[in-house]
């Protein structure tokens, strides 16, 4: 028996704000993995639910005239990782919720729960930081939209009123056509267990810029550049957060090691890691770098960049050829028209210096 | 507070008063007498207390049974055969040595049930992921996995006739 004065069972969102505003002690339950525990744990004893368990409206995933996913967040995770819309245009997003606890846990905990409970260590708000979900609110006084990045405002806190019901998440199609991500989530064990850090990555690749082409540089196919990258964390913050600045340095890089060492360094200008009994936070430090630059690189290989150009040791031809003409024009006889003589980290300086150039 | 619920439980529609404090566990167990259902961490964690709820595995403990107005629920109980005989899953789990304690045999044939109904084939990787919601205590999962892996290979090889 669980330690609750009562429970009302809602039967469309009208009807739960409703009973919100009647009962000003009363919590909102979903999918219950979360708030039936805390009841069990006693924090939320002798409480009051409003209910929102069997609200079909509050379930559907489906796609606007414009292209905008709509996702009900009363949608169970696993019911996300199946959905085929999910599945086609936004994977990420299925595969960063089909991390949550165990099966059954899925079967049944919703992603607006895991969103409104404010936890950074969410596994679907990195994600959904890097799609620039957008939150639908509908309370007493109608209803708001709020950008999930204004919608956390401390640990367990967000920007929801007790008596507003989240009775959408949506994401528009420039957030999500023509990018591609991962999620990375780190735990001491795979299943049952809170991240201990969560990384999200989406970026969208430009094909060869005019003047890129130009320089010679590179050899046609490969310029490949980031029109945009995003990249979000859990737990690395008190709040799930996004890297803005390392995304501005980002734009406009060619692909390469320059680009994923330079991602993996500047992310942790914009963090703020803490300890905590799961990790230390000079174990997170080194996380937020190393995941970073995982994550991008399984994003990059999945916007089709072959493996080999993102190796800091792999020099293909293209590339000592266009160092020895870079080194020929700018180092001169230091080069010794030999890039095979050249040290990786040399090579390295020459080529981001090229990028920057070009871009 | 008593409530009148309706659900139909291993087949059967049924019409019982409940608590509405009550978790489903409890229901199923101290209601209806279907003990197959353990009672093991009651915050979600262990599986013990699998059941399906229209066809879905979901740990019973942290599920309010005034939620399952309307559903379909099914335990091990409801796998007997008209004469009482094991279902091939539960046959699979005695040839493989698959059960030591017992307790948290129930929730896995429930999932393995879930799986079966899919009908989807899996690899022994897959198969990991998906009994991770169950903590075994005794055999060390190996048996377990070999039950599965055998019962998921044997039913979706079955054609759709034959399952019938």
């Amino acid at each position: 028996m669980y330690d609750i004065e009562g429970i009302y069972q809602a039967k469309n969102v009208q009807d739960a704000i409703a009973a919100l505003v009647r009962q000003p002690d009363a919590v909102v339950i979903s999918g219950g993995s979360d708030v039936l525990i805390r009841i069990r744990e006693g924090k939320l004893a002798g409480c009051r639910l409003v209910s929102i368990h069997n609200i079909p409206e509050l379930k559907e995933i489906y796609r606007e005239a414009d292209g905008t996913i709509v996702i009900g967040p009363g949608a169970a995770f696993s019911h996300i990782t199946k959905d085929r819309l999910i599945q086609t245009w936004i994977p990420v997003l299925g595969e960063a919720v089909d991390m949550v606890g165990g099966p059954q846990i899925r079967n049944i905990g919703t992603i607006g729960g895991n969103v409104c409970n404010g936890a950074t260590s969410a596994d679907s708000a990195s994600t959904l930081f890097t799609l620039n979900a957008v939150l639908e609110l509908a309370g007493p006084d109608g209803v708001r939209q709020v950008p999930i990045a204004e919608f956390y405002t401390g640990p367990g806190r967000t920007v929801r009123c007790r008596e507003e019901i989240l009775t959408a998440i949506r994401i528009a199609k420039k957030d999500y056509k023509d990018f591609f991500g991962k999620y990375i989530k780190y735990g001491k064990r795979n299943a049952m267990e809170i991240a201990t850090l969560g990384c999200a990555v989406h970026v969208k690749l430009a094909k060869a810029r005019e003047g890129a082409v130009q320089t010679g540089m590179y050899a046609p196919q490969d310029k490949k550049y980031v029109e945009e990258l995003r990249i979000a964390y859990g737990v690395a913050a008190p709040t799930p957060v996004r890297c803005r600045e390392t995304e501005r340095k980002a734009a406009g890089m060619p692909v390469g090691p320059e680009l994923i060492a330079m991602v993996g360094k500047s992310v942790l200008e914009e963090v703020n890691p803490r300890s905590s009994w799961r990790a230390s936070k000079e174990f997170r430090v080194q996380l937020v770098e190393e995941m970073a630059k995982r994550a991008l690189t399984e994003a990059l290989v999945r916007a089709g960049v072959p493996e080999d150009v993102l190796n800091p040791e792999h020099t293909p031809n293209n590339i000592q050829n266009d160092t020895r003409k870079y080194a020929e024009n700018d180092a001169g006889n230091q080069a010794e028209n030999d890039a095979e003589n050249h040290t990786k980290d040399s090579k390295r300086e020459e080529k981001r210096a090229g990028g920057e150039r070009n871009a | 507070m008593l409530k009148i619920i309706h659900m139909t439980v291993n087949g059967k529609l049924r019409e019982i008063a409940v608590d509405e404090r009550e978790s489903l566990l409890d229901t199923l167990r101290n209601r209806l007498d279907l003990t197959s259902v353990k009672k093991g961490c009651e915050v979600g964690e262990c599986g013990a207390c699998t059941v399906l709820v229209n066809g879905e595995a979901i740990d019973s403990c942290i599920y309010l049974t005034v939620w399952a107005e309307g559903k379909h629920i099914l335990t091990v109980e409801g796998l007997q055969g008209p004469n009482g005989e094991l279902s091939p899953i539960q046959r699979a789990f005695v040839e493989e040595a698959a059960v030591q304690c017992g307790f948290c045999t129930p929730g896995l044939i429930l999932t393995a049930v879930e799986l079966v109904g899919t009908g989807k084939r899996y690899t022994r990787e897959e198969l990991k992921k998906q009994i991770s919601g169950h903590l075994c205590r005794c055999t060390g999962y190996e048996n377990i996995l070999n039950a599965m892996e055998r019962i998921v290979a044997e039913q979706s090889s079955l054609t759709l006739e034959e399952k019938q």
